[in-house]
């Protein structure tokens, strides 16, 4: 029988998903050795029972918390999918700020209308057996790791910075272009997408296991921003991982 | 007729986000009709305080994957605006050819992934890879295209990365865009007049519903707005971009965490069919006759019909992006670097049309380029009064229908507004109780 597969998305903007409708060129091909059973942005379809369960967005409500806790129950295989998912990417910016102000910003005087918890990412909730990261996932990313668990196989892991991607692709460094950029303490396997395309990289697929962080604002401000520029800027997708 | 009827519908599925279709009826008098949007609110205005106009547009695309161009673009303008930022002629064409890729791909997306399979009895458009195979592969190559736009000018169709404050980080090569165009000219045009048959044909499954309301789009005087332009109101004129508050009116309302909005009535309609009853003698011709052919009239106030005006709209996109490459290639593309020095400091806002409709971006920086206040007013909180009332008006007429079909009814119509909850906040479910 094929692999079960269902999508779940938490709080999130569902691109992650909308990238595996965007691999128009492969997504028949996919159906054929998997059976997608669950699917809310695409598909009416419910399912009891996942082998493997990918979960979009970030846990950021008591109601997202009871649902993780369902679909772990009922899965084999979850897999965190996207930063939001990993480790509560660009949502987890409002953990920096008090969480009062931040429903008083939105919502005025209505703001204990609507639970809210801090992002979290989903391993902070349930265990996570993969993750595919960035912001959105990366589709080759994605593709490699289904095809590995629908081999039986393990998944590859990245843990090199985007420099190294980025040089393999002889592109000029941002820095000398008057940019300040994430690469070299961040995750790579996007293929230094963002650099590639002249623009500095965000650290969106998270901060390598192993971080010179002080020699990174270093070299940051040696380029022109400021202390507190420079690490805000290094907290914009990793406010759950950094401390500084 | 006295009829109990109670209709919870959780969690809507094809739809952007999480959203409960909510009905109640009690001895044949209907209590409550509405949407609740139960998505975990986002807090992105609480976010974006503090930030720097270099991260507002990388932030704000992550409101929403499916939207996330429109709303970058809007950050961008809304930002430049705020920073007296002078923008090329260049840069605002290749964000109009942006916005044409944007739309295509929403628009064949909703119509044939999301809408179509409820014309066809299926729950999703994959069992109709095994029965309309022809069309499925037409809907991918189309949405390839589309996202193929945005993967070479912005780099990545899903949260561009080339397009920053004062211009783009990369220009793309004449090659790359005369490739586009041959695509465009030979793949999706044929495509479309194909996808034109292919709504003619499931427009009997389209329900007959009327309710004329308010219609809010953008308005410009030499095109058919999408980029930019004046606020149009159906019911009272032009209204431009820096007065939005006055028609936006937002409101906390308990059953949403997406805030609703009204103007001159309880509600209004933003979208496709809000852009085609204001700015249709705008659209090309063949998009124009192609409306015609499905059936779409100007001043149309059947909300189905939003699909319709999205399929002539994709049209319109793929006909005015060739006109919008000739012109690049014409007075040749020049290797322009974002202009990132501000004249100014203070508040900016950028209007744009987005797949779903009317989008507001609205900030205010200090004297070092920080965020000190943002909001944002997105389309589909705009069109949630609006469905309400369309709800209202709508399950009084097919109550003699069984409860199945007026289910299917109300979760079309929804699907119809292409919602996106995410962008709101997030959306959909419909429980009956009887």
């Amino acid at each position: 029988m094929k692999p079960q597969v269902a999508f779940f998305d938490f709080t999130s903007c569902e691109g992650c998903q909308l990238n595996k409708l965007n691999l128009e060129n492969d997504l028949l091909d996919i159906l054929k050795h998997v059976d997608i059973v669950e699917f809310r942005e695409a598909m009416d379809d419910k399912a009891d029972h996942y082998d493997i369960a990918f979960i979009e967005g970030s846990i950021s409500s008591p109601s997202c918390v009871e649902r993780i806790h369902d679909i772990r129950r009922r899965s084999d295989i979850l897999v965190a999918l996207g930063s939001c998912a990993v480790n509560g990417g660009i949502n987890a910016m409002k953990n920096l700020h008090p969480i009062d102000e931040v429903r008083e910003t939105v919502y005025g005087k209505d703001k204990y209308l609507f639970a809210t918890l801090p992002a979290m990412a989903v391993s902070s909730v349930v265990k996570v057996d993969y993750e595919v990261r960035g912001c959105p996932m990366n589709q080759q990313d994605f593709l490699k790791l289904l095809i590995a668990l629908v081999l039986g196989k393990q998944a590859p892991k990245y843990n090199s910075p985007v420099c190294v991607e980025c040089k393999l692709k002889e592109n000029e460094c941002l820095y000398n272009r008057g940019m300040v950029c994430l690469g070299p303490v961040t995750r790579g396997g996007c293929d230094a997408l963002c650099p590639s395309f002249g623009q500095f990289c965000t650290g969106c697929r998270g901060i390598l296991s192993n971080p010179n962080l002080d020699g990174m604002l270093e070299i940051m401000t040696n380029h022109g921003i400021s202390l507190d520029e420079a690490k805000k800027r290094m907290l914009l997708f990793n406010s759950n991982e950094v401390q500084l | 007729m006295s009829r109990d009827l109670n209709i919870n519908v959780h969690h809507l599925t094809r739809v952007e986000g999480h959203g409960n279709i909510v009905v109640n009826m009690k001895e044949g008098v209907l209590e409550t009709a509405h949407l609740s949007i139960v998505e975990p609110p986002r807090f992105f205005e609480a976010m974006m305080k503090g930030r720097s106009f270099h991260e507002a547009a990388i932030i704000t695309s992550r409101i929403c994957g499916i939207c996330s161009l429109g709303h970058q673009l809007t950050s961008l303008v809304a930002t430049e605006d705020a920073l007296g930022l002078e923008i090329s002629e260049q840069t605002v064409l290749l964000r109009k050819l942006l916005i044409h890729g944007a739309t295509l791909q929403s628009n064949v997306l909703h119509a044939y992934f999301l809408a179509a399979p409820d014309f066809l009895n299926a729950g999703s458009v994959f069992p109709l890879i095994a029965t309309h195979k022809d069309v499925v592969l037409r809907a991918l190559r189309m949405k390839r295209l589309a996202n193929d736009i945005g993967d070479i000018v912005s780099g990545r169709a899903v949260h561009p990365i080339t397009p920053v404050p004062g211009g783009f980080t990369r220009i793309p090569e004449k090659a790359e865009l005369l490739e586009i165009k041959r695509r465009l000219l030979e793949e999706a045009l044929p495509d479309g007049v194909e996808t034109i048959e292919t709504m003619k044909s499931l427009a009997g499954a389209i329900p007959q519903f009327e309710r004329e309301t308010e219609y809010i789009s953008l308005k410009h005087p030499e095109e058919y707005a999408l980029y930019q332009g004046d606020i149009f109101s159906s019911d009272s004129g032009s209204v431009p971009v820096h007065n939005y508050l006055d028609v936006t009116n937002e409101f906390i309302v308990e059953h949403s965490t997406s805030k609703h909005t009204k103007y001159n009535r309880s509600s209004y309609f933003v979208g496709a069919l809000a852009r085609w009853n204001n700015n249709s003698s705008q659209m090309v011709d063949e998009a124009q006759a192609a409306a015609e052919a499905m059936g779409l009239k100007p001043n149309c106030h059947n909300p189905y019909m939003n699909t319709i005006a999205q399929v002539a709209e994709a049209v319109h996109c793929i006909l005015d992006s060739v006109r919008i490459i000739d012109i690049l290639i014409e007075k040749g593309l020049k290797n322009e670097k974002p202009n990132q020095t501000p004249t100014r400091y203070g508040r900016g806002v950028g209007s744009n049309e987005v797949p779903r409709g009317i989008l507001f971006h609205d900030y205010t920086y200090d004297n070092k380029g920080n965020i000190v206040k943002a909001n944002c007013i997105i389309p589909t909180g705009q069109n949630l009064a609006n469905i309400d009332d369309d709800m209202k008006k709508l399950v009084p007429e097919i109550m003699n229908k069984s409860k199945e079909e007026i289910t299917l009814d109300l979760e079309m119509l929804v699907r119809a507004y292409d919602p996106c909850i995410s962008c709101s906040v997030h959306m959909l479910e419909v429980d009956f109780i009887e």
